[in-house]
């Protein structure tokens, strides 16, 4: 941990930073002292106060009263799953179940190392981050319409808290492979979804669809992206060319003309004879390609925050040049990479909206379809059906951002 | 000379063999990387022109000159004219966006990030429940929400909302007060731009002065002095060649001021919102950066609040500002591709309707992805132009 100082400070175990010293004025000092304390705030606290009571009115008379949230209700299960054949529903409850045990193993394990080097895991604080979650999941239950569902989420819970007590138990050796856990679990999952007579993913949809786009692409871009990266600071001119016209090019124009070029020509670039690959697959393709470019920019950036004292060490110790990058540089590399790359999975999530284009139903594919089902069509419903896409969107992509920022601070990137 | 014999030279003694020499090594290394993307693209290029024959694809440009057969709404464009043509007009409808959505995001985000550090707490923790709430939504949800659930939405043009008597909202669009140029309304900018010259030259001559005598260079009043002056000056010659205009409707005419299409306002005001939460982000970040000593320090000399904002925090915070700031506004200008969702026709609408005519697929998409590296890049020279005179001189 204490790798390049040259400080004698004791290594005593990091313990967490003090919370900032507490103290609570008295209703009427902090009124004053936050909301009053001159002329202008006076005036602002004035302005936006009116403006705020009229927004949170206008929101819950939406959210409550004039908003005709059945279109909702009836297309719950479009919205998560889109066209799944709803013979197979119970195959996502078996991936949900995998991904569960999964996820609290990997939480069980960090709580342990946590614990191993000194740091009580603060129950309150974690409540708070998983709060935006929660408050999606109790949102999504309160619109179902059987308890089925309900009883299934808390099943997953248990099996969930089931992992934590596993993963605190786990040999230490295991714990330093997390990442590994976690792949095998979306490994898995895919299987039980696709796998002995399964369903493709070329007819899911909704949520399922969104969150398995951004993970299939953030996941096989991920070597691209590494090979690029390591390309882009090669001492090749010639390989350090090529990388370079590739990122920047794919950077340097909208994901949606990828889409275009990946639905209306891939074919071409084809061997003649063969057939043309579904829909997603396509959609999937043109992400990959996106998403190489832009992991590969974070990886060099990951890559130059190495001190170069750590290849030159590497050098003096005889290394080959290959051994130096994977077992010195690389892994350092990546570990100040991940919260960026997790930024860089919510922007893909985001992305994945625009696979609508493909006419692949997606979360606002399902949205934009439901609004034109025979019972709601022309009833003027699309802001209730966008409101709710955006809902998921937005619990999603909030909950990845909390965690990406608590990643960060927990690796103490840029603090070293 | 024996001593020579028995130890031979350095360079006979250490040379490796060929598969082990670096020099050697480097040059196969390249040569075999070289081979290996050329196959690569031979394949994709062969199966392109096999394929391209079997169904008959044309694989030259010439169609750029065949008529578009594009209808493109609020433009003088007629079907007749050729590709070439249509894709000018897409461009421009691109350009036309996100200019505007440029400079309407950068102020709304500035607004936002400075008011996420407000001392006032209501302010604060609206500012950070905008951010939170529009960047963590699709831009495109924002698009089709924006346009189906809100432009749509608005009354139908005969009761449209009428605000002051300023503006004419309706499902038809957005009408709000504008200038209108007579017939010495070129003139009028002709004048307006040698005001901004000369303003920029009184501007150095002030510097000069405030280097040489240290008395107080006010350049910024000059400029605009300058401007004020010589362009009111020119309106008064020119006989008032702007005269601005409301917009009035009479039944379902609306007269005066500039119509904003339902698509293009919507398209717009969808890229503002959600890129100015990302350059409020920024804004904060970057005031957030500069050291805290930096404030202590011009406290210490007993600069006022505004002082210290102006001359010593903003000044370091903008250096850290605008790389992240350059990246936004390309994202901007490529999100506004997205216009294809909602029917406003830009670049790649433009060329979606060229596709779908019958016009060859690649070779336009060649050309889309042409013109928006074309974009980036001016957006990107433009960057690295201030981000250079900005660069702390070190050596």
């Amino acid at each position: 941990m204490t790798m390049g100082s040259t400080s004698a400070a004791p290594e005593e175990p990091i313990s967490a930073p003090d919370e900032a010293p507490e103290y609570h004025l008295p209703p009427r000092e902090w009124v004053k002292e936050n909301l009053f304390n001159s002329k202008l705030n006076t005036v602002l606290t004035i302005v936006f106060g009116v403006l705020i009571a009229v927004v949170l009115f206008r929101a819950t008379r939406f959210l409550f009263f004039t908003g005709r949230w059945e279109i909702v209700q009836v297309n719950l299960a479009n919205y998560m799953v889109g066209r799944f054949p709803r013979g197979e529903l119970h195959r996502i409850w078996i991936a949900v179940f995998i991904i569960a045990s999964a996820a609290g193993m990997g939480s069980g394990i960090s709580a342990r190392r946590q614990r191993a080097e000194g740091i009580e895991p603060n129950r309150v604080a974690s409540l708070k981050r998983a709060a935006p979650a929660l408050l999606g999941l109790l949102v999504i239950l309160s619109l179902t319409r059987t308890i089925t569902p309900t009883l299934l989420v808390l099943t997953s819970f248990a099996i969930g808290a089931g992992g934590y007590v596993l993963g605190q138990r786990l040999p230490q050796k295991v714990g330093r492979r997390q990442w590994l856990l976690y792949l095998a679990a979306g490994a898995l999952a895919y299987m039980a979804l696709t796998q002995f007579g399964g369903v493709g993913y070329g007819s899911w949809g909704g949520l399922l669809l969104t969150l398995f786009v951004a993970a299939a692409a953030i996941v096989i871009s991920f070597p691209f992206g590494v090979l690029l990266a390591l390309g882009r600071r090669s001492s090749f001119p010639v390989v350090r060319i090529v990388c370079v016209a590739y990122i920047e090019m794919i950077r340097g124009v909208p994901l949606i003309t990828l889409l275009f070029m990946s639905a209306q020509t891939l074919g071409f670039f084809l061997p003649p004879g063969m057939t043309r690959p579904q829909l997603i697959t396509r959609g999937l393709v043109a992400f990959v390609l996106f998403a190489a470019a832009y992991v590969a920019e974070i990886v060099r950036g990951g890559l130059q925050s190495v001190p170069k004292g750590q290849t030159e060490a590497a050098n003096a110790l005889g290394l080959t040049p290959i051994k130096v990058t994977f077992l010195i540089v690389l892994p350092q590399a990546l570990r100040n990479v991940i919260p960026a790359l997790v930024g860089q999975f919510i922007s893909l999530t985001k992305d994945t909206a625009l696979l609508t284009f493909l006419a692949v139903v997606e979360i606002l594919g399902v949205a934009q379809l439901v609004t034109s089902q025979p019972g709601f069509q022309g009833q003027g419903l699309q802001a209730e059906a966008l409101t709710f896409a955006a809902f998921l969107f937005w619990i999603i992509c909030y909950s990845m951002s909390r965690a990406s920022q608590r990643l960060e601070k927990r690796l103490g990137v840029g603090e070293r | 000379m024996t001593a020579v014999e028995q130890e031979p030279g350095y360079r006979d003694q250490t040379r490796p063999p060929l598969w082990r020499d670096v020099r050697v090594l480097r040059v196969v290394g390249q040569v075999v990387f070289l081979v290996l993307v050329g196959l690569v693209l031979w394949f994709l290029w062969s199966n392109f022109t096999t394929n391209a024959r079997r169904t008959g694809l044309t694989t030259t440009f010439d169609f750029l000159n065949r008529p578009a057969g594009v209808d493109i709404r609020d433009s003088d464009f007629r079907p007749t004219q050729p590709v070439r043509d249509a894709i000018g007009v897409g461009l421009l409808n691109t350009v036309r966006v996100s200019i505007v959505g440029i400079a309407l995001a950068t102020i709304l985000g500035i607004i936002i990030g400075v008011g996420r550090l407000s001392t006032n707490w209501l302010v604060r923790k609206s500012a950070a429940v905008y951010v939170e709430t529009l960047r963590n939504i699709p831009v495109l949800l924002w698009i089709i929400f924006i346009y189906t659930a809100v432009i749509l939405k608005l009354p139908a043009i005969n009761n449209a909302a009428e605000w002051l008597g300023l503006t004419v909202f309706s499902n038809r669009g957005l009408v709000i007060p504008w200038g209108e140029g007579t017939g010495n309304v070129n003139a009028f900018l002709a004048a307006l731009a040698v005001a901004f010259i000369l303003a920029v030259a009184v501007g150095a001559w002030r510097t000069r002065r405030f280097d040489a005598t240290g008395e107080p260079h006010h350049r910024v009043l000059w400029g605009t002095g300058v401007i004020l002056l010589l362009g009111a000056a020119a309106y008064v010659a020119l006989g008032a060649p702007v005269e601005p205009t409301v917009p009035l409707r009479d039944g379902r005419v609306v007269q005066g001021g500039i119509q904003l299409g339902p698509e293009y306002a919507a398209l717009l005001i969808a890229l503002v919102i959600y890129t100015a939460s990302h350059i409020a982000e920024i804004v904060r970040g970057s005031i957030q950066a500069v050291p805290k000593g930096q404030t202590e320090a011009a406290q210490a000399i007993a600069l006022t609040g505004f002082q210290r904002l102006r001359f010593v925090v903003l000044p370091q915070a903008f250096r850290i500002m605008v790389p992240p700031l350059a990246n936004q506004y390309l994202n901007l200008t490529k999100n506004s591709s997205l216009a294809l969702f909602i029917g406003y026709f830009d670049l790649t609408r433009v060329t979606q309707q060229a596709i779908a005519n019958g016009n060859p697929a690649p070779q336009l998409i060649l050309i889309l992805m042409g013109c928006y590296l074309f974009l980036s890049l001016t957006i990107s020279l433009f960057a690295n132009i201030v981000n250079r005179s900005l660069a702390l001189e070190t050596r």
